[in-house]
């Protein structure tokens, strides 16, 4: 399952997407909107995507981490649109037969797609609203996430 | 050739645009067609950052050929996650 959805994430279908007989664990990253950010109020936030891009390389991040790593399948949801503190805003499930690898592609998959799936996050602050941005490339990720 | 540019988050709000159709000539780059925004759009030039850029959905160097392509989009450093 590889999806963009302004509807919230259901983290049972997100899991149910990966189940199957031949694994030993399940990893799964929430990414939750937090209320402070950088020393500030944060009331919402927004998300934009560049939406058919964006699936194709969460499509490929998939396709990568199953070649990478040992584990047998990949569920990668994000939210687009309003959200509000405490919403689930993307979602990662990573299913094997052990749990070293399962841990490992999942890590590997949250910091990759923070760095290269085409989504953009707008704070609004109690005096204003601002466009997040990560760092350019080559700089390292942004630090200003999960 | 026309071209699709698209332009997304901050870079949205800079132009007051999300995609404008673009006439370049066939031997245009990347780089040329930005240059040509820049004049269309000062404050482009004054980004404190250079954009991460994507012809038809992947992403390339400045120096890419617009040769048979059909969309550009500029993108900010993205903050997904």
């Amino acid at each position: 399952v590889i999806a963009l959805q302004s509807d919230p994430i259901r983290t049972e279908a997100v899991l149910q997407a990966v189940c199957g007989d031949s694994n030993g664990a399940i990893s799964l990253f929430l990414g939750t909107v937090r209320n402070v950010n950088q020393g500030r109020n944060v009331r919402g936030l927004e998300y934009h995507a560049y939406g058919e891009m964006a699936e194709r390389e969460m499509s490929a991040l998939r396709q990568t981490a199953l070649e990478r790593f040992d584990i047998t399948s990949v569920a990668i949801v994000h939210r687009v649109g309003p959200l509000a503190i405490g919403d689930t805003s993307v979602a990662i499930a990573v299913s094997a037969p052990h749990r070293g690898a399962s841990f490992e592609a999942c890590r590997w998959i949250i910091d990759t797609l923070k760095k290269t799936v085409p989504i953009w996050k707008k704070e609004f602050f109690e005096d204003g609203e601002t466009w997040i941005e990560g760092r350019p490339e080559g700089q390292g990720s942004s630090d200003s996430g999960h | 050739v026309k071209i699709e540019v698209r332009y997304f988050a901050s870079l949205a709000e800079t132009t007051g645009k999300a995609s404008e159709v673009i006439e370049v000539d066939e031997q245009s780059d990347v780089r040329s067609l930005w240059k040509l925004l820049t004049e269309r759009y000062g404050a482009l030039a004054e980004l404190h950052y250079r954009p991460l850029v994507a012809c038809d959905m992947q992403y390339c160097d400045w120096t890419e050929s617009l040769r048979g392509v059909r969309e550009v989009a500029f993108l900010p450093p993205v903050s997904g996650g």
